[in-house]
């Protein structure tokens, strides 16, 4: 087990929401889509300039920034 | 005596891409009609459908994650809800994303509303080995549950009969009540109290929803109360002052955070109890993900993405020619008709140069505006729209803007034939205002359906060999016009950082005719009635413009002596061939003759032309000349762009009318294209630099109008004018004088 930012994450790598450092809207987007802490998502792929991020959670794919996925802590084997 | 029809209302709530539309188009099929929300620029769809003698109103919601004060339409969506007299709310949920769902209507059901539940896509969740216990998850959550197919239809009566016994409850509210933790709760409960005791809002909102909003941190809602009743406000303020510091110190978190984390634990907790049963890992890749790893593959992704716009171009260019020409052909028979019919004078000159020249003018690109906006359609319902935007983020990123300024960009004209107008609007899912503006600001520059006439006229004239490769070049100048634009605006005028892109990508689906064609037409529609009525008037006014003062006596008199002097000068018999041929289209003439009848029309179009220069049309154009022709632009382009403020597709039609009232001989009824292909003040490179003109400069005055109004004030309207004025003649000057100078 070892928590790395999800910027950090490789495609199709899996992980476990730990923590999530960010107020006001923007971390009001990332929960309401339903990204909180202990959350399981897999890293699906990026977009072509590599940037944005998307992944898979929750049954559905959600895409954000990378600079945005900077705020979010995730545990992985 | 026939039985009144009891009528209710309720409106459609729920997450973007849950299939609201489809299902709002197969409740109210075409008894239903767009509008705006009051006050805002927000689309808003209302329909009716019937149900055992029940009439019911239906007002379609936003699309929205949640109920926050951040976006415009989820402001709208929440306002309607609490300040409308609608009673009951149906909130469809996509079944194969129920956690995600049900987060909008835990929030719906805190607002106080009764709420039934559309689980729709039923079909689809269970292909994916997803089983939900319809009447478990309505027990436990204590609101009718309804499972329905929104393409087939299926389960839309019970849905309506739910909706209906709902909207008969007397209770003003619901209670509704989940737990957000003991800290969360004490100060909840203490807060309801202040609330209650004061009567603060609470004819509108429910005490525990304002609770939560001032924990929530949600401005609009503290502002309200601020101006309500400050001490009460701030005695709340401080409660969340407190709550706040105490989770900062004890859990390391914010309160909206917290009540994020039991909104969707109590969510689980529901759907752990029987309501879902999974086969399969909730996470495994679909067919849909399947078709994005091509789609949006590092190096398929893009080229597909270029091919699929370019297709839509020729899609468009290529099927919309047969009905093009019926429009043109229409219009053709109505102009004959008209000069065969009717009486020389001022009547005559009015239908035929002001009415059916502007109008028809207009509505030939009809066709070629409805497959346009046919295949957007398809991009847009299918899911890949959202994978443009997936796509081109990090290139928006760059120049300020955001990656769903593509929405705005694109229903603009990104993919010629859009219109800025709502395109505008569609820059209201922007939450920065920064980013907004920028969008706002620039989207004006893309090639609307209404330019596409303009474009279409010049490229067939002048470029008529190139033509689909040409119409994409401008579409390349437009975007990076475009966003060059908006980044000097992003680091000047309008300097600060992004907004969160936190965007969903649909799964694909195969759109439905039903929604296509809707679509299609309303959007259509919009086109037309703003051609018929705005264009219309615009004609009449520039026909007026174009046509008074008029000559003066001496100057008519002078032009009839000319006339006379030619008739003098020949012989009887050739004036009569002459007369004779005007009878019979197909007369040949003798050489003598036609030498006779070019020298009198030659006098006719130069009164013509006289009398154009000396209305009030032509002296603004002639005023404008020495300046315009830097740009290569003479009176009468001037005049055709004048009119262009008010609709750019006035351009062509007053083109049109400019040469038509300048030119004489019925039988010579060339399009305008071939006269503007004649006229020796034309060539390649005026063309090109008209082309670009028109691509960067003011947006027609209802673009202007939706500008103010989305940047929520004037100052905004009027730079878009004098900006994008400037910057289009210093682009145009600079190709013309350059190209002239190269010899092209």
């Amino acid at each position: 087990m070892a928590v790395i930012n999800m910027r950090e994450m490789k495609d199709n790598q899996s992980g476990k929401i730990s923590s999530i450092k960010v107020e006001g809207e923007l971390g009001r987007r990332i929960r309401d889509m339903g990204l909180i802490p202990g959350t399981e998502f897999t890293v699906q792929g990026r977009a072509p300039l590599y940037d944005p991020v998307a992944v898979r959670v929750r049954g559905f794919t959600l895409s954000l920034r990378n600079r945005e996925a900077d705020y979010i802590d995730v545990e992985v084997n | 005596m026939e039985k009144q029809l009891e009528r209710v209302s309720v409106a459609l709530g729920g997450n973007p891409n849950c299939g609201k539309t489809t299902l709002f188009n197969e409740l109210t099929g075409a008894r239903q009609h767009v509008g705006n929300y009051p006050g805002v620029t927000v689309e808003k769809k209302e329909g009716y459908t019937r149900r055992n003698g029940t009439e019911v109103h239906i007002v379609d919601l936003p699309g929205t994650y949640s109920l926050t004060a951040y976006s415009q339409d989820e402001v709208v969506a929440r306002n309607f809800i609490t300040e409308s007299n609608v009673r009951t709310v149906i909130n469809i949920v996509d079944s194969s994303n129920l956690e995600r769902n049900l987060y909008l209507t835990v929030q719906l059901l805190e607002l106080g509303v009764p709420v039934c539940v559309a689980l729709n896509m039923i079909d689809a969740a269970e292909k994916r080995g997803i089983t939900i216990d319809a009447d478990k998850l309505s027990q436990l959550m204590g609101i009718p549950v309804i499972p329905t197919i929104a393409r087939t239809g299926h389960g839309k009566n019970e849905l309506m009969d739910e909706a209906i016994k709902l909207s008969r409850t007397t209770e003003k509210r619901t209670e509704f009540e989940i737990s957000y933790g003991d800290d969360l709760d004490s100060a909840l409960s203490e807060m309801v109290t202040i609330i209650e005791e004061n009567n603060f809002l609470s004819n509108q909102y429910p005490a525990r929803w304002l609770g939560i909003k001032y924990l929530e941190n949600d401005e609009l809602i503290i502002s309200k109360g601020d101006a309500v009743n400050p001490t009460v406000s701030n005695k709340l303020k401080k409660i969340v002052k407190n709550t706040s510091t105490h989770l900062q110190k004890t859990l390391n978190t914010y309160p909206e955070a917290l009540i994020s984390d039991y909104r969707y634990g109590y969510i689980a907790s529901i759907l752990k109890q029987g309501v879902i049963k999974r086969q399969g890992d909730i996470n495994k890749l679909e067919l849909s993900d399947k078709i994005d790893k091509v789609l949006t593959n590092r190096f398929f992704g893009p080229l597909i993405m270029a091919a699929i716009v370019y297709g839509l171009y020729q899609f468009v260019f290529t099927y919309s020619e047969t009905p093009v020409g019926w429009v043109e052909g229409f219009f053709g028979l109505l102009n004959e008709a008209a000069s065969n019919n009717m009486s020389e004078g001022m009547l005559k000159s009015l239908v035929i140069s002001g009415i059916i020249d502007g109008v028809g003018g207009v509505l030939g690109f009809v066709p070629l505006i409805m497959f346009m906006f046919f295949g957007i359609s398809i991009l847009e319902d299918s899911g890949y729209l959202a994978r443009v935007a997936f796509m081109l983020d990090k290139v928006f990123a760059v120049f300020g803007l955001h990656g769903n300024s593509v929405m705005a960009f694109i229903v603009s004209g990104g993919i010629a034939g859009g219109c800025a107008v709502p395109g505008v609007m569609a820059s209201r899912t922007l939450k920065s205002k920064k980013e907004k503006l920028a969008t706002l600001l620039t989207v004006p520059f893309m090639n609307c359906g209404a330019k596409m006439p303009v474009m279409a006229l010049l490229v067939g004239a002048f470029f008529a060999k190139d033509e689909a490769t040409m119409m994409l070049i401008i579409t390349v100048i437009a975007w990076s016009g475009a966003l060059i634009v908006a980044k000097i605006l992003r680091m000047t005028v309008i300097s600060g950082p992004p907004t969160p892109f936190v965007m969903e990508l649909p799964p694909y689906r195969l759109p439905t005719i039903k929604g296509l064609l809707i679509h299609t037409w309303e959007r259509t529609w919009q086109y037309i009635k703003k051609a018929g009525t705005i264009i219309l008037g615009i004609s009449i006014i520039l026909w007026a413009m174009m046509t008074f003062p008029g000559l003066t006596e001496n100057e008519v008199a002078f032009f009839e002596n000319q006339r006379e002097t030619i008739q003098k000068a020949a012989s009887a018999e050739l004036l009569g061939e002459i007369e004779a041929a005007a009878e019979d289209e197909e007369a040949e003439f003798s050489e003598a003759a036609a030498a006779i009848k070019e020298q009198l029309e030659t006098v006719d179009m130069l009164e013509a032309e006289k009398a154009l220069r000396n209305s009030i049309a032509g002296s603004i154009g002639t005023a404008m000349e020495p300046i315009s022709q830097a740009a290569g632009f003479d009176w009468r382009t001037n005049i055709a762009l004048v009119g262009g403020f008010a609709a750019k597709e006035v351009v062509v039609s007053t083109l049109g009318t400019a040469y038509s009232l300048g030119e004489v001989d019925p039988e010579e009824t060339g399009s305008l294209s071939e006269t503007l292909q004649k006229d020796p003040a034309w060539n390649p490179m005026v063309a090109l630099s008209l082309i670009l003109f028109t691509i960067f400069y003011a947006p027609c005055f209802v673009t202007v109008v939706a500008i103010g109004r989305e940047a929520g004030s004037w100052k905004w309207a009027a730079f878009s004018m004098i900006f994008n004025t400037v910057l289009a003649f210093t682009v145009a000057t600079l190709v013309y004088q350059i190209g002239s100078a190269m010899g092209f």
